[in-house]
Protein backbone atom coordinates (compact mmCIF):
# COMPACT_ATOMS: atom_id res chain seq x y z
CA UNK A 1 0.00 0.00 0.00
CA UNK A 2 1.73 3.05 -1.33
CA UNK A 3 0.04 6.11 0.11
CA UNK A 4 1.54 9.56 0.24
CA UNK A 5 1.36 9.39 4.04
CA UNK A 6 3.61 6.35 4.01
CA UNK A 7 6.00 8.11 1.62
CA UNK A 8 6.20 11.13 3.96
CA UNK A 9 7.05 8.80 6.85
CA UNK A 10 9.60 6.99 4.70
CA UNK A 11 11.23 10.33 3.77
CA UNK A 12 11.47 11.03 7.51
CA UNK A 13 13.39 7.74 7.94
CA UNK A 14 15.75 8.57 5.06
CA UNK A 15 16.45 12.10 6.38
CA UNK A 16 17.06 10.69 9.86
CA UNK A 17 19.57 8.16 8.54
CA UNK A 18 21.38 10.82 6.47
CA UNK A 19 21.64 13.06 9.54
CA UNK A 20 22.80 10.26 11.82
CA UNK A 21 25.52 9.18 9.40
CA UNK A 22 26.86 12.74 9.00
CA UNK A 23 26.67 13.44 12.75
CA UNK A 24 28.88 10.42 13.43
CA UNK A 25 31.34 10.85 10.55
CA UNK A 26 31.83 14.55 9.90
CA UNK A 27 34.97 16.02 11.48
CA UNK A 28 33.69 19.62 11.73
CA UNK A 29 31.80 20.47 14.95
CA UNK A 30 29.45 22.94 13.26
CA UNK A 31 28.53 20.35 10.63
CA UNK A 32 27.83 17.81 13.38
CA UNK A 33 25.41 20.17 15.13
CA UNK A 34 23.71 20.79 11.78
CA UNK A 35 23.53 17.04 11.11
CA UNK A 36 21.92 16.36 14.50
CA UNK A 37 19.30 19.02 13.67
CA UNK A 38 18.57 17.35 10.32
CA UNK A 39 18.33 13.99 12.05
CA UNK A 40 15.82 15.43 14.54
CA UNK A 41 13.77 16.92 11.72
CA UNK A 42 13.60 13.45 10.14
CA UNK A 43 12.17 12.04 13.39
CA UNK A 44 9.68 14.94 13.62
CA UNK A 45 8.60 14.29 10.04
CA UNK A 46 7.94 10.65 10.88
CA UNK A 47 5.79 11.65 13.89
CA UNK A 48 3.81 14.24 11.90
CA UNK A 49 3.16 11.65 9.16
CA UNK A 50 1.93 9.14 11.76
CA UNK A 51 -0.38 11.79 13.28
CA UNK A 52 -2.17 12.35 9.95
CA UNK A 53 -5.63 10.73 9.93
CA UNK A 54 -6.96 11.53 6.48
CA UNK A 55 -8.41 14.70 4.97
CA UNK A 56 -11.73 14.44 6.84
CA UNK A 57 -10.49 13.80 10.38
CA UNK A 58 -8.41 16.30 12.38
CA UNK A 59 -4.88 14.92 12.88
CA UNK A 60 -3.89 13.39 16.23
CA UNK A 61 -2.78 16.41 18.37
CA UNK A 62 -0.59 14.36 20.75
CA UNK A 63 2.29 13.70 18.29
CA UNK A 64 1.97 17.35 17.18
CA UNK A 65 2.51 18.51 20.76
CA UNK A 66 5.47 16.11 21.05
CA UNK A 67 7.04 17.56 17.91
CA UNK A 68 6.52 21.16 19.09
CA UNK A 69 8.27 20.27 22.36
CA UNK A 70 10.98 18.53 20.38
CA UNK A 71 11.63 21.55 18.15
CA UNK A 72 12.13 23.82 21.17
CA UNK A 73 14.38 21.30 22.93
CA UNK A 74 16.38 20.91 19.69
CA UNK A 75 17.00 24.65 19.40
CA UNK A 76 18.10 24.87 23.08
CA UNK A 77 20.49 21.97 22.58
CA UNK A 78 21.81 23.59 19.38
CA UNK A 79 22.37 26.89 21.16
CA UNK A 80 24.22 25.23 24.05
CA UNK A 81 26.33 23.09 21.68
CA UNK A 82 27.33 26.13 19.61
CA UNK A 83 28.21 28.13 22.74
CA UNK A 84 30.42 25.22 23.89
CA UNK A 85 32.05 25.01 20.45
CA UNK A 86 32.67 28.76 20.50
CA UNK A 87 34.34 28.50 23.90
CA UNK A 88 36.42 25.60 22.58
CA UNK A 89 37.53 27.70 19.59
CA UNK A 90 38.56 30.51 21.98
CA UNK A 91 40.61 28.08 24.09
CA UNK A 92 42.32 26.80 20.93
CA UNK A 93 43.04 30.37 19.82
CA UNK A 94 44.78 31.05 23.15
CA UNK A 95 47.25 28.20 22.68
CA UNK B 1 -6.69 5.29 7.80
CA UNK B 2 -7.70 6.96 4.56
CA UNK B 3 -4.81 7.54 2.18
CA UNK B 4 -3.55 10.98 1.29
CA UNK B 5 -3.68 10.99 -2.49
CA UNK B 6 -0.27 11.35 -4.06
CA UNK B 7 0.16 14.40 -6.25
CA UNK B 8 3.01 15.82 -8.25
CA UNK B 9 3.36 18.47 -5.51
CA UNK B 10 3.98 15.80 -2.85
CA UNK B 11 6.60 14.09 -4.99
CA UNK B 12 8.38 17.39 -5.66
CA UNK B 13 8.31 18.23 -1.92
CA UNK B 14 9.68 14.86 -0.85
CA UNK B 15 12.42 14.83 -3.47
CA UNK B 16 13.51 18.37 -2.56
CA UNK B 17 13.55 17.48 1.15
CA UNK B 18 15.91 14.55 0.60
CA UNK B 19 18.09 16.45 -1.88
CA UNK B 20 18.34 19.53 0.37
CA UNK B 21 19.23 17.37 3.40
CA UNK B 22 21.87 15.53 1.37
CA UNK B 23 23.46 18.68 -0.10
CA UNK B 24 23.37 20.50 3.27
CA UNK B 25 25.28 17.59 4.80
CA UNK B 26 27.81 17.09 2.01
CA UNK B 27 28.46 20.58 0.61
CA UNK B 28 32.13 21.48 0.91
CA UNK B 29 31.38 25.09 1.93
CA UNK B 30 29.99 25.43 5.47
CA UNK B 31 28.20 28.70 4.76
CA UNK B 32 26.37 27.13 1.83
CA UNK B 33 25.62 24.17 4.04
CA UNK B 34 23.90 26.36 6.68
CA UNK B 35 21.85 28.22 4.08
CA UNK B 36 20.76 24.92 2.50
CA UNK B 37 19.77 23.78 5.99
CA UNK B 38 17.50 26.82 6.37
CA UNK B 39 15.93 26.09 2.97
CA UNK B 40 15.48 22.50 4.09
CA UNK B 41 13.58 23.69 7.20
CA UNK B 42 11.25 25.85 5.12
CA UNK B 43 10.46 23.03 2.67
CA UNK B 44 9.84 20.67 5.60
CA UNK B 45 7.43 23.26 7.05
CA UNK B 46 5.54 23.16 3.72
CA UNK B 47 5.36 19.37 3.94
CA UNK B 48 3.89 19.62 7.44
CA UNK B 49 1.31 22.09 6.22
CA UNK B 50 0.39 19.45 3.65
CA UNK B 51 -0.03 16.91 6.48
CA UNK B 52 -2.50 19.28 8.23
CA UNK B 53 -0.03 20.23 11.00
CA UNK B 54 -0.01 24.06 10.79
CA UNK B 55 1.09 24.54 14.44
CA UNK B 56 4.16 22.41 13.88
CA UNK B 57 4.83 23.97 10.47
CA UNK B 58 4.82 27.47 12.00
CA UNK B 59 7.21 26.38 14.75
CA UNK B 60 9.54 24.68 12.28
CA UNK B 61 9.64 27.72 10.00
CA UNK B 62 10.26 30.14 12.89
CA UNK B 63 12.49 28.04 15.16
CA UNK B 64 13.85 25.09 13.17
CA UNK B 65 14.71 27.00 10.02
CA UNK B 66 14.88 30.63 11.22
CA UNK B 67 16.45 30.68 14.67
CA UNK B 68 18.61 27.56 14.36
CA UNK B 69 19.84 28.94 11.04
CA UNK B 70 20.61 32.32 12.62
CA UNK B 71 22.49 30.60 15.47
CA UNK B 72 24.52 28.51 13.00
CA UNK B 73 25.29 31.51 10.78
CA UNK B 74 26.47 33.54 13.78
CA UNK B 75 28.67 30.63 14.90
CA UNK B 76 30.07 30.22 11.39
CA UNK B 77 32.25 33.32 11.69
CA UNK B 78 33.95 32.14 14.85
CA UNK B 79 34.25 28.44 14.23
CA UNK B 80 36.91 27.73 11.63
CA UNK B 81 36.39 24.25 10.22
CA UNK B 82 39.66 23.44 11.96
CA UNK B 83 37.69 23.12 15.21
CA UNK B 84 36.89 19.46 14.90
CA UNK B 85 35.45 16.84 17.16
CA UNK B 86 38.44 14.49 17.09
CA UNK B 87 42.09 14.98 17.80
CA UNK B 88 45.01 14.45 15.42
CA UNK B 89 45.99 11.20 13.85
CA UNK B 90 42.51 10.23 12.78
CA UNK B 91 43.41 10.26 9.13
CA UNK B 92 46.62 8.30 9.67
CA UNK B 93 45.06 4.94 8.87
CA UNK B 94 43.19 5.25 5.59
CA UNK B 95 41.95 1.68 5.89
CA UNK B 96 40.50 2.26 9.35
CA UNK B 97 38.92 5.49 8.13
CA UNK B 98 37.10 3.72 5.31
CA UNK B 99 36.09 0.86 7.59
CA UNK B 100 34.49 3.33 10.04
CA UNK B 101 32.70 5.13 7.23
CA UNK B 102 31.41 1.89 5.78
CA UNK B 103 30.20 0.54 9.13
CA UNK B 104 28.41 3.76 10.10
CA UNK B 105 26.76 4.00 6.68
CA UNK B 106 25.56 0.39 6.78
CA UNK B 107 24.21 0.78 10.33
CA UNK B 108 22.39 4.04 9.44
CA UNK B 109 20.75 2.39 6.43
CA UNK B 110 19.82 -0.61 8.58
CA UNK B 111 18.22 1.67 11.19
CA UNK B 112 16.22 3.51 8.52
CA UNK B 113 15.13 0.21 7.01
CA UNK B 114 14.00 -1.12 10.37
CA UNK B 115 12.00 2.05 11.07
CA UNK B 116 10.40 1.88 7.61
CA UNK B 117 9.43 -1.74 8.25
CA UNK B 118 7.83 -0.87 11.60
CA UNK B 119 5.99 2.06 9.99
CA UNK B 120 4.66 -0.13 7.20
CA UNK B 121 3.26 -2.53 9.78
CA UNK B 122 1.77 0.43 11.64
CA UNK B 123 0.04 1.86 8.57
CA UNK B 124 -1.31 -1.55 7.51
CA UNK B 125 -2.75 -2.33 10.92
CA UNK B 126 -5.97 -0.89 12.36
CA UNK B 127 -5.94 2.85 13.14
CA UNK B 128 -4.72 3.52 16.70
CA UNK B 129 -6.30 6.80 17.71
CA UNK B 130 -7.46 6.31 21.32
CA UNK B 131 -5.43 9.34 22.43
CA UNK B 132 -6.77 11.55 19.65
CA UNK B 133 -10.34 10.59 20.56
CA UNK B 134 -9.67 11.18 24.26
CA UNK B 135 -8.40 14.69 23.45
CA UNK B 136 -11.41 15.46 21.23
CA UNK B 137 -13.93 14.29 23.82
CA UNK B 138 -12.36 16.35 26.64
CA UNK B 139 -11.50 19.40 24.56
CA UNK B 140 -14.29 21.58 25.96
CA UNK B 141 -12.95 21.08 29.51
CA UNK B 142 -9.49 22.34 28.52
CA UNK B 143 -10.34 26.05 28.28
CA UNK B 144 -9.06 26.35 24.68
CA UNK B 145 -10.35 25.04 21.37
CA UNK B 146 -7.03 24.40 19.59
CA UNK B 147 -6.34 20.72 20.40
CA UNK B 148 -2.54 21.15 20.19
CA UNK B 149 -2.60 23.99 22.75
CA UNK B 150 -4.93 21.90 24.91
CA UNK B 151 -2.45 19.00 24.93
CA UNK B 152 0.59 21.25 25.47
CA UNK B 153 -0.74 23.47 28.26
CA UNK B 154 -3.45 21.37 29.87
CA UNK B 155 -3.53 17.61 29.29
CA UNK B 156 0.26 17.25 29.12
CA UNK B 157 1.21 20.36 31.08
CA UNK B 158 3.99 18.44 32.86
CA UNK B 159 5.85 17.96 29.58
CA UNK B 160 5.72 21.64 28.73
CA UNK B 161 6.83 22.61 32.25
CA UNK B 162 9.85 20.33 31.92
CA UNK B 163 10.51 21.63 28.40
CA UNK B 164 10.69 25.18 29.76
CA UNK B 165 13.06 23.85 32.43
CA UNK B 166 15.28 22.40 29.65
CA UNK B 167 15.27 25.80 27.94
CA UNK B 168 16.24 27.50 31.22
CA UNK B 169 19.01 24.95 31.85
CA UNK B 170 20.39 25.54 28.33
CA UNK B 171 20.49 29.32 28.73
CA UNK B 172 22.13 29.01 32.16
CA UNK B 173 24.76 26.81 30.54
CA UNK B 174 25.33 29.41 27.82
CA UNK B 175 25.63 32.24 30.35
CA UNK B 176 28.32 30.40 32.32
CA UNK B 177 30.50 29.98 29.21
CA UNK B 178 31.66 33.59 29.23
CA UNK B 179 30.80 36.87 27.58
CA UNK B 180 28.74 36.93 24.42
CA UNK B 181 29.62 38.54 21.13
CA UNK B 182 30.08 42.29 21.11
CA UNK B 183 27.41 44.29 19.30
CA UNK B 184 27.72 44.52 15.54
CA UNK B 185 28.58 47.83 13.88
CA UNK B 186 25.52 50.12 13.55
CA UNK B 187 23.80 49.45 10.26
CA UNK B 188 23.38 51.87 7.38
CA UNK B 189 20.25 53.93 6.69
CA UNK B 190 18.58 51.32 4.47
CA UNK B 191 18.70 48.49 7.00
CA UNK B 192 17.76 50.99 9.72
CA UNK B 193 14.60 51.94 7.85
CA UNK B 194 13.77 48.25 7.43
CA UNK B 195 14.33 47.68 11.16
CA UNK B 196 11.95 50.48 12.05
CA UNK B 197 9.22 48.73 10.04
CA UNK B 198 10.08 45.14 10.83
CA UNK B 199 10.44 45.35 14.62
CA UNK B 200 6.96 46.68 15.44
CA UNK B 201 5.49 44.28 12.89
CA UNK B 202 7.21 41.33 14.59
CA UNK B 203 6.07 42.50 18.04
CA UNK B 204 2.44 42.73 16.89
CA UNK B 205 2.70 39.34 15.15
CA UNK B 206 4.07 37.77 18.35
CA UNK B 207 1.17 39.18 20.38
CA UNK B 208 -1.30 37.94 17.78
CA UNK B 209 0.21 34.42 17.69
CA UNK B 210 0.09 34.24 21.49
CA UNK B 211 -3.58 35.27 21.61
CA UNK B 212 -4.78 33.24 18.63
CA UNK B 213 -3.11 30.04 19.92
CA UNK B 214 -6.18 29.35 22.07
CA UNK B 215 -8.38 28.54 19.08
CA UNK B 216 -6.20 28.45 15.94
CA UNK B 217 -2.60 27.54 14.99
CA UNK B 218 -0.18 29.56 17.13
CA UNK B 219 0.83 29.64 20.78
CA UNK B 220 3.63 30.47 23.17
CA UNK B 221 6.46 28.83 21.21
CA UNK B 222 5.66 30.44 17.89
CA UNK B 223 5.07 33.80 19.63
CA UNK B 224 8.31 33.53 21.62
CA UNK B 225 10.27 32.71 18.46
CA UNK B 226 8.75 35.71 16.64
CA UNK B 227 9.60 38.00 19.56
CA UNK B 228 13.15 36.62 19.53
CA UNK B 229 13.32 37.31 15.79
CA UNK B 230 12.57 40.98 16.57
CA UNK B 231 15.50 40.95 19.02
CA UNK B 232 17.80 39.37 16.42
CA UNK B 233 16.82 41.97 13.80
CA UNK B 234 17.68 44.75 16.29
CA UNK B 235 20.93 42.98 17.12
CA UNK B 236 21.86 42.83 13.42
CA UNK B 237 21.11 46.55 13.17
CA UNK B 238 23.85 47.12 15.75
CA UNK B 239 21.78 47.55 18.90
CA UNK B 240 23.49 46.16 21.97
CA UNK B 241 20.64 45.85 24.46
CA UNK B 242 17.91 44.85 21.99
CA UNK B 243 15.19 45.67 24.48
CA UNK B 244 16.39 43.21 27.14
CA UNK B 245 16.14 44.59 30.68
CA UNK B 246 19.41 46.32 31.64
CA UNK B 247 19.05 45.22 35.22
CA UNK B 248 20.56 41.74 35.60
CA UNK B 249 18.06 40.78 38.30
CA UNK B 250 15.10 41.71 36.07
CA UNK B 251 16.61 39.78 33.17
CA UNK B 252 17.02 36.69 35.32
CA UNK B 253 13.42 37.07 36.44
CA UNK B 254 12.24 37.17 32.81
CA UNK B 255 14.33 34.11 31.95
CA UNK B 256 12.82 32.15 34.82
CA UNK B 257 9.27 33.48 34.25
CA UNK B 258 8.12 30.53 32.12
CA UNK B 259 9.00 27.86 34.67
CA UNK B 260 8.16 30.18 37.59
CA UNK B 261 4.59 31.10 36.60
CA UNK B 262 3.90 27.50 35.60
CA UNK B 263 5.07 26.25 39.03
CA UNK B 264 3.21 28.98 40.95
CA UNK B 265 -0.03 28.08 39.16
CA UNK B 266 0.54 24.36 39.73
CA UNK B 267 1.35 24.71 43.42
CA UNK B 268 -1.51 27.19 44.04
CA UNK B 269 -3.91 24.61 42.61
CA UNK B 270 -2.41 21.99 44.96
CA UNK B 271 -3.04 24.33 47.91
CA UNK B 272 -6.63 24.80 46.74
CA UNK B 273 -7.08 21.03 46.83
CA UNK B 274 -6.90 20.30 43.12
CA UNK B 275 -4.30 18.08 41.41
CA UNK B 276 -1.00 19.70 40.33
CA UNK B 277 -1.77 21.68 37.14
CA UNK B 278 -5.38 20.39 37.25
CA UNK B 279 -7.07 23.65 36.24
CA UNK B 280 -10.74 24.13 37.14
CA UNK B 281 -12.50 24.21 33.71
CA UNK B 282 -13.97 27.67 34.34
CA UNK B 283 -10.50 29.15 34.90
CA UNK B 284 -8.53 27.04 32.45
CA UNK B 285 -8.58 29.52 29.57
CA UNK B 286 -7.31 32.43 31.68
CA UNK B 287 -4.65 30.33 33.43
CA UNK B 288 -3.37 28.97 30.10
CA UNK B 289 -3.11 32.51 28.69
CA UNK B 290 -1.23 33.64 31.84
CA UNK B 291 1.25 30.75 31.61
CA UNK B 292 1.66 31.22 27.87
CA UNK B 293 2.37 34.96 28.23
CA UNK B 294 5.13 34.29 30.77
CA UNK B 295 6.49 31.45 28.64
CA UNK B 296 6.58 33.69 25.55
CA UNK B 297 8.74 36.27 27.35
CA UNK B 298 11.03 33.59 28.77
CA UNK B 299 11.43 31.82 25.41
CA UNK B 300 12.17 35.10 23.61
CA UNK B 301 14.76 36.20 26.20
CA UNK B 302 16.39 32.76 26.12
CA UNK B 303 16.62 32.61 22.33
CA UNK B 304 18.01 36.14 22.06
CA UNK B 305 20.65 35.39 24.71
CA UNK B 306 21.48 32.22 22.78
CA UNK B 307 22.03 34.35 19.67
CA UNK B 308 24.33 36.69 21.63
CA UNK B 309 26.10 33.52 22.73
CA UNK B 310 26.80 34.36 26.37
CA UNK B 311 26.17 36.97 29.01
CA UNK B 312 25.94 40.54 27.76
CA UNK B 313 29.51 41.82 27.52
CA UNK B 314 30.52 44.05 30.42
CA UNK B 315 32.94 46.98 30.39
CA UNK B 316 35.79 44.72 31.53
CA UNK B 317 35.18 42.22 28.70
CA UNK B 318 35.41 44.97 26.15
CA UNK B 319 38.87 45.92 27.36
CA UNK B 320 39.97 42.38 26.53
CA UNK B 321 40.06 41.60 30.23
CA UNK B 322 37.69 38.65 30.04
CA UNK B 323 39.54 36.52 32.58
CA UNK B 324 39.20 38.90 35.47
CA UNK B 325 35.68 40.03 34.60
CA UNK B 326 33.32 39.60 37.54
CA UNK B 327 31.31 36.43 37.13
CA UNK B 328 28.08 38.33 37.52
CA UNK B 329 24.93 37.29 35.71
CA UNK B 330 23.92 38.57 32.31
CA UNK B 331 24.04 42.30 32.08
CA UNK B 332 24.71 42.88 35.78
CA UNK B 333 26.62 46.03 34.94
CA UNK B 334 24.59 48.57 33.02
CA UNK B 335 26.64 49.78 30.13
CA UNK B 336 27.10 53.55 30.11
CA UNK B 337 28.86 53.62 26.74
CA UNK B 338 25.76 52.78 24.71
CA UNK B 339 25.43 56.23 23.28
CA UNK B 340 24.37 55.25 19.77
CA UNK B 341 21.29 56.82 18.28
CA UNK B 342 18.06 55.62 19.86
CA UNK B 343 16.69 52.40 18.48
CA UNK B 344 13.04 51.63 18.02
CA UNK B 345 12.74 49.31 20.97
Amino acid sequence: MLTAQWLYALTGCVVMALGLRAALLHPSLLRRVLAINIMGTGVFMLLVAVAYRGPDLAPDPVPHALVLTGIVVAVSATALALALARRLAREHADD
Amino acid sequence: MSPLSLTLFDILLLVSIVVLAWTALTSADERRSVILFMAFGLVVALAWGRLLAPDVALAEAAIGAGLSGALLLAALRELPSAVTASGDGRRSHALRHYATQGTVSVLSVALAGMLAWILTAHFEGPARDELARAVTSHLELSGVSNPVTAVLLNFRGYDTLLELAVLLAAVLGILTLGPGRAAYRPSGPIFDALTRWLTPLLLVTAGYLLWVGAHAPGGAFQAGATLAAAGIVLRLAGSEWIGLPRDGAVLRLVMAAGVGVFLVVGVSLLVLGRPFLGYPPAWAGALILLIESAATLAIAATLVLAFIGGRLPTEADRKGDAVTAPAAGAGANPDPSDDGEPRPC
